[in-house]
């Protein structure tokens, strides 16, 4: 799963689109996604086809319905990789803040 | 019929063993978990989700329900304030296969009670998990702390 393949899924607004309705409900069929969408069935299912080969979407059988789930993973990874260092510097920066400040004023109490 | 909740995917490049060792092994789960799932693995034994620090502290308890080395395994999983409440148990399943060369992980957690904490916690909690145990497998280090 590489991150080129995650980040031309997301590059598309239909796509990002399917992903917020299995945000919103998760283990919808594509009848069940296709009844929100102004798009042929067709088109619907390339999309999901393209999400599932990024590892965004995943699918379930349950007899003979497909059900597709958010998989939240690969972006977690991404996540991982170029911002969490940053954020944590951000949050130490805030907690010397809070804890110079909140001395501070028991100093002056 | 139950659907599930969660379904959450990865595929990392190790051997299933390796996977299946890194989900039963507290010397390993400490590592990219921060946490131990302690446990003698027999189907209907208890388990526990411990942790890794001096106070040792039980977050989660539950069931052994299906042990099936290195391919399925599957447990009920609990506040251990809920652990006599046999209703309020919410079940987890991983799944490991090989494809293409890499071994894809599944895990899928249903049974869960709509607006819980437990539906809370495990949204954000089992990315971070997975991508770390993706991250130790794969580069020998685990991400920096999660929790």
């Amino acid at each position: 799963m590489d991150a080129d393949s995650v980040f031309k899924a997301l590059a598309d607004p239909t796509r990002r689109r399917l992903l917020d309705m299995l945000r919103a409900q998760s283990g919808q069929t594509l009848g069940e996604l296709c009844a929100n969408l102004d798009m042929t069935r067709q088109a619907v299912s390339q999309h999901l086809g393209r999400l599932e080969e990024a590892n965004l979407v995943t699918t379930i059988r349950r007899g003979r319905e497909k059900l597709h789930y958010l998989n939240p993973v690969p972006i977690h990874e991404i996540h991982a990789r170029w911002i969490e260092k940053f954020e944590r510097s951000h949050l130490d920066t805030l907690r010397h803040l809070k804890a110079k400040l909140e001395g501070e004023h028991r100093g002056q109490a | 019929m139950d659907k599930p909740e969660f379904v959450y995917v990865t595929y990392i490049s190790a051997p299933p063993e390796k996977i299946w060792e890194a989900l039963i092994t507290p010397e390993i789960t400490r590592k990219y978990w921060q946490h131990e799932n302690v446990s003698d693995w027999k189907a209907g034994s208890r388990w526990e989700h411990r942790g890794a620090d001096k106070e040792r502290a039980l977050r989660l308890v539950g069931k052994v329900v299906e042990f099936s080395p290195p391919r399925r395994l599957v447990m009920t999983w609990a506040f251990p304030s809920d652990e006599g409440r046999e209703k309020k148990h919410s079940r987890v399943t991983f799944e490991i296969e090989e494809v293409r060369g890499v071994t894809r992980l599944t895990v899928t957690h249903d049974r869960l009670e709509p607006g819980s904490e437990m539906l809370e916690g495990i949204t954000a909690g089992w990315p971070k998990v997975l991508s770390s145990l993706k991250s130790l497998l794969e580069v020998g280090r685990p991400l920096p702390k999660l929790w």
